[in-house]
Order: C-alpha cells, then structure tokens, then sequence
C-alpha cells in the first residue's frame, strides 16, 4: 500500500515538473503571438496594445506563476486565437483522443495474445510459419502508413466504412466505435506485432515448464493449459512493454487522427502550435503528460497483480 | 486388473538414428497395489511412467505396444477420452515440488483444479473439498495454505500440495515420480509415510517411482528394476532384497549408505 501511495506522490511531482518545463519553454522559443494573430495587420502600436491584452507584457516568472494556479484550479488560460477558455475547448475533444488510445490498447492486447497463443501452441508448423512472415510484415509497418492502407483497402476498396465519415460520440455512440474501429487498428497493428513477438517467446519457454506438465496431468486441454497457466506467467516480462506502447499510442492517435480526419487532440494541437496559441499547446502537452504518466501507473498495479512474487519481494523489505 | 502394460517400447526420433529409451516394458498392476520401479536416472523408468499416464505426447516419441487402464487402451485413445481420465483416475506427482505448481496462481485454485474439470460440483463443494484433502496430507492452517502462492511454502509443504491436488478426486492409479528426491530425509520417510496411508485409506492403487531402494522397501510390495530400458528384475520387493539375481540389483542394494550406530 505504501508503495502505491509513493507512485502516487512522485507522479503528481512529475507532473509539475513537465508542467514548468513545457511553459519555460515555450517562452524560450521565437515566434510571438501577437504578430501571429494580427499577422500583416500588425502596426507596433496594435501590438503593444494585443501584448497588453493577452499579459504577454508581464515578465516570465510573474505569468508562469498566475498560469500555474489557473492550472491547478483547472484553468489553462484563454486560448489566443479562439479567444475561448482552454479547458473548455479541450474537454470535447479529450475523450476522442482517450477512447482512440484505450481502443488501440484493447485491440492490441487482444490481437497479440490470440495470435500468440495460436501460434505457440503450433510452433513450427505451418500456420507458426506463416504467422511470423505476417507478423514482420505488420511491424515495419508505421501507423500513419497502414491507415493509409486500411482506407484503402476496407474504406475504399470494400466500402466497409466511409473514409473521412466521422461521427462524434456524443451523436451516435454506436456508429463513432465503428469508425473508430480503423485508425485503432492502424495503431495497433504494429504494436501487437512487437508485442506479439514477445509474448510468443514467453509462452514457448513456459510450455516447457514442469507446471505445464502439472497442468496436462490434471485433464487441461491443450487451449485451457496455455490460457489459464501458461499466459499470465508468459505475460510477466511483456508488461513493461505493454506500458510504454500504451504511452506510445496517445502519441501514435494524435498523428493517426489526421490521417483519418478526426477532430481530436492532435488537430487542435498542431493548429495550435502554427497559431503559436500557446495556452492550448500547454494544456494538451499536460495532458498527455498525465495520460501517460497514469498509463505506466496502471501498468505498475498490473504487474503486481500478475505476479505475487513482487508483492512478497518488497513487503519483506 | 487395474493397469496392464505389454510389450511398451519408447523410442525418440529427436536425432538423426532413433533412440529407444524402453524396451518390452510389462507391468501389471491390481486396484490398490503398490509397486515400485527403480532404477539410476536415464533408466527409462519416468518415460514409462509418463507413457502410463498418457503425458508422453511429444510428436517425436513414438511409442508402441499397450497399455490399458481398466480396459481403456492409453495410447490408442481419442485425447478427449485420456483427458477424462487424467486427474480423474489417473493422477501424478512430479519430482519438483518447486517448479511444479504454477507461480502465479493460488495454492487452492491449482488444488481444485481437476475436481472443476472432472466434476460439477460448486465453488463451495470444491473450496471444502480441496480444504479437506490439504489437511489429509498433514499440513496444519489448511486455510492459509489454500490462500498462498507457492513461493510461500517450503518444499516439503508444496509436494503435500502436489499430492493433495492429485488425491482430490480419489483416483485409482497415484504414479509419483520420484517424489522424494528434491527433499531432504526427514520429509522424505514423512511423505512416504503419506502415500502409505493414502493408499491403505483410499485403496489407491501407486505406482512408485524412485533411485532409492530404501524408500521402496519401505513402501512397496512389488518392484521393478529397470537398466538401460530393460526391466532386468521385478517380484516381490523382500525376495529381491534378500535374493537379488541380476548383478545390477545387487550394486543398488550395496549402494544404500548403511547406517550402524553400535559400530
């Protein structure tokens, strides 16, 4: 318990730490944003009068200081171009973003330990053969290009879905999974392969187990042997991974919504960051920064879960 | 008649010129017998033995001759047919306590185990069942014992753990493999001591694999030696102490550290 509450504290110091370092750098960097608002209209005395407006006048550590209370009240600031509060134009499209991330998770999870285990239990027969020449096919493949691919072939070619027919949650929360279902798999394709990779050498090492053995001699199946005794030991070494691969997909959905014209972080980022609308660019980077870190806090509670041996390991310190 | 085995030959094609680890292998075996089977390691003592229970399944062993149980042809049966068997009335306990449980998963849900696939009976049943057999191998706060990991307990206590989950459904045939060596003295003769009771209790019928003809005196009636693959001697256990014909039995016998604490 002591543990977790130690996780707890030093990610939330973590996340103060990305919070100061993302503001200070975004005043180190040129570009100002007024002349980015005003654009060719900009007179000096306009601008004096913008800067004024936005606070861009005070000095740097009087606004880090008033944008750090408002952070931690919730309130990110106005944003510059939309001249809306930040939080507000971010908490739609937050969930897009988060369901895309938990979508590809599933699908990648679900993907690798099905084919895994399919292709353990076979190992070196055909099917085995022809699964690892798809499976290094799938991870050299990056996100954005086999989203290309997937509208290409089920959008396009087999009209499964509309390219470009997103429907939003709150709309049609039926018809929003099933367009979601591709850039999803365009996420996940690749990291399952990896994954896949890992949990496959995992589940052949513990077949040859005496606890396999064990498991036959009771009446297991050969499926119930490698589902309910091989797979959570096989999954032991592979959870790390599935932590920084579920860090890696909030990144991956931010470039794959572009290529499947979804209005979620990743839009609003990047015009953002053309805008030079600081407030908004900030406030995602956190937020991603707390997505990730809660990810590889969940993944910690999970690897104690799984393996009771750490649990022991450190409540005998 | 229990268990009829006739003519068993193993052989391996896992190199280039087969290995034949069994040759012409017979054993009978009555409901509540306990036999013996020794030999050094490499005797093809375990292979047998894993044959019996229908656990010799890889593609590169081939096996021939039979082996019935109860009628039921062991090597010629559909999977499904074994399966109902395995656990049910045919059980085994390894030689490694320690690599033998699952790691990850509790001690009373690896103990239940083959009762949830052989019977219907409800998590309730199984939980007071699987209780009941952890006290019948002797180990005290079953409770706790059912509520642990293996990595919690010692040896000795894991191989209880081993039996107790192989005598939950009471089957006919018990085959331990060697199910002392990994631990030390004391806990051997107190698991022997076990299987004995087990046996007279149950009338279990076990097949007792083991290098220590000690231990084998202790329990069996009737043994087989094994060498090379070959049964080289087998009857009752007393008669081959006392009169061993084959020259390879007599080293095994001189071979038990004699202990004399008047010399």
């Amino acid at each position: 318990m002591n543990v977790v509450i130690k996780k707890i504290v030093s990610s939330i110091l973590t996340i103060l730490v990305v919070a100061c370092l993302v503001f200070f750098a975004f005043s180190l960097i040129p570009g100002d944003p007024a002349v980015a608002k005003l654009g060719t209209q900009a007179t000096p005395e306009k601008l004096q009068a913008l800067r004024e407006s936005m606070g861009l006048n005070k000095p740097v550590a009087v606004r880090f200081m008033e944008w750090i209370g408002g952070v931690l009240k919730g309130d990110f600031g106005t944003s510059y171009s939309y001249n809306v509060p930040v939080t507000g134009l971010i908490a739609g499209k937050l969930p897009v973003t988060v369901i895309l991330t938990l979508y590809s998770f599933i699908l990648m999870i679900v993907m690798s330990v099905f084919i895994a285990i399919l292709a353990a239990r076979y190992e070196n027969s055909h099917v085995d053969k022809v699964i690892q020449i798809i499976n290094q096919v799938i991870m050299s493949v990056p996100p954005f290009f086999g989203g290309i691919i997937l509208t290409l072939i089920f959008g396009l070619g087999l009209h499964l879905f509309a390219p470009g027919g997103y429907v939003s949650y709150d709309i049609n929360m039926g018809r929003f999974m099933g367009y979601m279902f591709w850039p999803a798999l365009a996420i996940a394709l690749p990291k399952s392969a990896m994954a896949f990779s890992l949990l496959y050498g995992g589940l052949i090492t513990e077949k040859k187990k005496d606890y396999a053995r064990t498991a036959y001699s009771r009446g297991n199946s050969t499926k119930d042997v490698f589902y309910k005794h091989l797979l959570k030991n096989a999954c032991i070494p592979v959870v790390t991974f599935f932590g920084m691969a579920l860090a890696d997909m909030i990144a991956g959905s931010i470039v794959i919504e572009q290529v499947f014209g979804i209005p979620g972080l990743g839009r609003i980022l990047l015009t953002s960051i053309q805008n030079r609308d600081y407030p908004v660019v900030e406030a995602i980077i956190v937020c991603i920064a707390i997505l990730v870190i809660v990810s590889n806090l969940l993944v910690d509670v999970l690897y104690r879960i799984i393996d009771p041996r750490t649990a022991v390991a450190e409540g005998d310190k | 008649m229990l268990l009829h085995v006739e003519d068993l030959n193993i052989e391996f094609h896992d190199h280039i010129v087969p290995e034949t680890v069994v040759y012409d292998f017979d054993l009978d075996m009555e409901e509540g017998e306990i036999v013996g089977l020794v030999g050094e390691s490499g005797s093809g003592k375990s292979m047998s033995a894993l044959a019996i229970a229908g656990l010799l399944s890889r593609h590169d062993a081939k096996k021939r001759g039979q082996i019935l149980f109860e009628g039921t042809d062991i090597l010629g049966c559909p999977r499904e047919t074994l399966r109902g068997l395995q656990g049910d009335e045919i059980s085994m306990v390894f030689q490694e306590p320690m690599t033998s449980l699952n790691p990850v998963k509790k001690i009373g849900w690896q103990v239940e185990e083959a009762m949830r696939i052989h019977t219907k009976a409800t998590p309730e049943e199984r939980k007071r069942r699987a209780l009941e057999v952890l006290s019948h191998v002797d180990l005290d706060d079953p409770e706790r014992v059912y509520n642990s990991y293996p990595h919690q307990l010692s040896g000795g206590m894991r191989q209880r753990v081993m039996i107790a989950a192989a005598m939950i459904n009471t089957p006919k045939l018990l085959i331990a493999d060697e199910p002392t060596t990994a631990l030390d003295v004391t806990v051997q003769a107190e698991i022997v001591k076990l299987l004995k009771h087990i046996n007279k209790k149950h009338n279990t019928a076990i097949l007792f694999i083991s290098h220590d003809l000690s231990l084998v005196r202790q329990l069996c009636g009737r043994v087989l030696v094994m060498k090379g693959g070959y049964v080289v001697e087998s009857g009752n256990t007393e008669e081959i102490f006392n009169n061993p014909k084959e020259d390879y039995t007599k080293h095994l016998i001189d071979s038990i550290p004699k202990v004399n604490l008047d010399e």
